[in-house]
């Protein structure tokens, strides 16, 4: 693994061993001291042209417990075309000498651009392009919902997740659906016909447009094991989804009584930032089934994960041409 | 040693067999009773993936050791508190080898903060994988001392690092690769030198 730019991209056998080694950096970061050497004098660089409070945070936690250096790199504001930019950014980055480029934009496969361009040739790990993916994301999803509903190892087989909300323009649900389908869990998302994107009938996944039926485990695919609820993202919205506010709540809002009607082993769950109110209620976030922080606490030992597995091997390349020398232990 | 100098199938000769692992092991066990007055304060902590399985049999045969020199109406021995301590993240040639995968880190209830730590490994060579456990330990107490166990001592050392409980001290070509097998992960106990790679 090179880069991870699509949660697509995950073998199954890829997905586990990086839900693996995040267990295993969850673990180090009940110590005392939570900082570990693996990346000491590495430089991460931090490149979100998007806002982002969680997620920047989340891989400069991840990136500083494992001892790298980070740069966060701010491009907000920049009137440079985005093609353009991008490149000037890379090479920017280059001269500075970073180990890895971490990348959020609002512009669907710029990561991808980065990655493959020819500007670079570092790692890249895609932290949000646009309405197309978020892959620590899904991972950190699948992280929280395997040790919720597996123990903490192995696959989801067999396990069912339910997605509601705002499919169209969350490229949390796209990363989700992939990872999830990959290990083998079984998704159904649960939209207005408007926030469903063209050709979402060839998505891994069951479409419904009724959240109570979900709930309470009727067809398509039975009982929810986790519901997933995704934000209403108003800042990319042109035009009218849906008639108004409280009607989206009321059909597709999750609040205490849908809550109460999930099997009792089911987790509620959501990326956040979280809408109060419109796409979950106050109660629903806040009850003890709720797994909104404990998301975020998992997205740093997911993202220390990822970093370790780009970063702390060296290119199959030199590798291979190490493997001749004499090994030492 | 019985087995053939040149047994063609591996290319290699045993140098331990299973009947001499256990006696070096309950040597050992005895040294390190001796050496620490008794087992109140000790801690085993295996370095994977071969040192867990003989940090759990050394704690075996610290118990039965202590079971027969205890008067008898003494109080029956607990068995020492065994670990495993990983060092992947600790290594200084992560960035030498495709990406290595982790193994977790267990510590006994009890730490290790004023306890004799015994680190248990199967071979010693460059001395590296101790320098790492040393680091690993300071970012998780602070043991009264630490000591270290190696089934086979190959030398080579690289660091200034020596055992203070060794099964055998095995002289050998830096080329040549020393394989240990234990039954809890190889099906069998043997330690057996390979020719050169």
């Amino acid at each position: 693994m090179r880069h991870l730019l699509d949660a697509g991209d995950l073998s199954r056998d890829e997905a586990v061993g990086l839900l693996d080694v995040a267990e295993a950096m969850a673990r180090t970061q009940s110590r005392q001291i939570k900082k570990l050497p693996a990346l000491r004098g590495l430089t991460v660089v931090n490149l979100f042209f998007e806002d982002s409070t969680r997620t920047r945070i989340s891989f400069e936690a991840a990136a500083k417990r494992l001892s790298a250096d980070v740069i966060n790199f701010s491009a907000k504001g920049s009137s440079v075309s985005k093609g353009e930019s991008l490149k000037d950014t890379a090479q920017t980055l280059r001269a500075i000498g970073a180990d890895a480029v971490v990348v959020r934009h609002s512009a669907s496969g710029a990561p991808h651009r980065l990655a493959h361009a020819g500007w670079i040739d570092t790692p890249v790990v895609n932290a949000g392009d646009g309405t197309h993916q978020h892959p620590t994301q899904a991972l950190l999803d699948a992280f929280t919902l395997r040790r919720h509903l597996a123990d903490g190892t192995g696959d989801l087989q067999g396990r069912h997740v339910v997605l509601v909300g705002d499919v169209l323009h969350s490229r949390v649900a796209r990363s989700n659906v992939q990872l999830l389908h990959t290990l083998g869990a079984r998704v159904t998302l649960v939209a207005p016909p408007t926030l469903l994107p063209v050709g979402v009938e060839d998505w891994t996944c069951d479409v419904s447009f009724d959240l109570d039926t979900a709930v309470d485990g009727g067809a398509p695919a039975g009982a929810p094991d986790a519901v997933m609820m995704l934000r209403v993202q108003r800042e990319r919205m042109t035009s009218g989804y849906f008639p108004s506010e409280r009607e989206y709540a009321r059909r597709y809002g999750l609040d205490r009584a849908r809550v109460d009607r999930l099997p009792e082993h089911a987790i509620v769950m959501h990326p956040g930032p979280m809408n109060r109110g419109l796409e979950i209620s106050a109660e629903a976030a806040d009850s003890p089934r709720s797994t909104v922080v404990e998301q975020v606490a998992n997205g740093v030992s997911v993202r220390m994960a990822v970093l370790y597995t780009l970063l702390a091997g060296q290119d199959p390349a030199q590798a291979a041409a190490d493997i001749t020398r004499t090994e030492t232990r | 040693m019985t087995q053939s100098h040149h047994s063609e199938d591996r290319g290699e000769r045993v140098v331990l067999s299973a009947d001499e692992i256990g006696r070096a092991l309950t040597r050992i066990a005895h040294e390190i009773l001796e050496r620490n007055h008794g087992a109140a304060e000790l801690v085993l902590l295996g370095i994977p993936s071969r040192g867990v399985p003989l940090a759990a049999r050394l704690a075996d045969r610290i118990r039965l050791a202590e079971e027969r020199s205890q008067a008898p109406d003494g109080e029956p021995p607990v068995r020492v508190p065994v670990g495993e301590l990983d060092i992947t993240l600790y290594r200084d040639d992560l960035r030498h080898h495709p990406t290595r995968s982790l193994t977790p880190t267990v510590l006994p209830p009890g730490g290790i903060d004023g306890r004799v730590v015994v680190l248990v490994d199967d071979v010693l060579f460059s001395g590296r994988t101790v320098r790492a456990a040393l680091d690993a330990l300071t970012d998780l107490g602070r043991p009264r001392a630490v000591q270290l166990v190696a089934l086979v001592d190959r030398g080579h050392r690289q660091l200034p690092v020596r055992a203070d409980y060794v099964g055998k001290n095995l002289p050998t070509a830096v080329t040549e690769r020393v394989q240990v097998r234990l039954e809890e992960i190889d099906g069998v106990d043997a330690v057996a030198i390979g020719g050169t790679r």
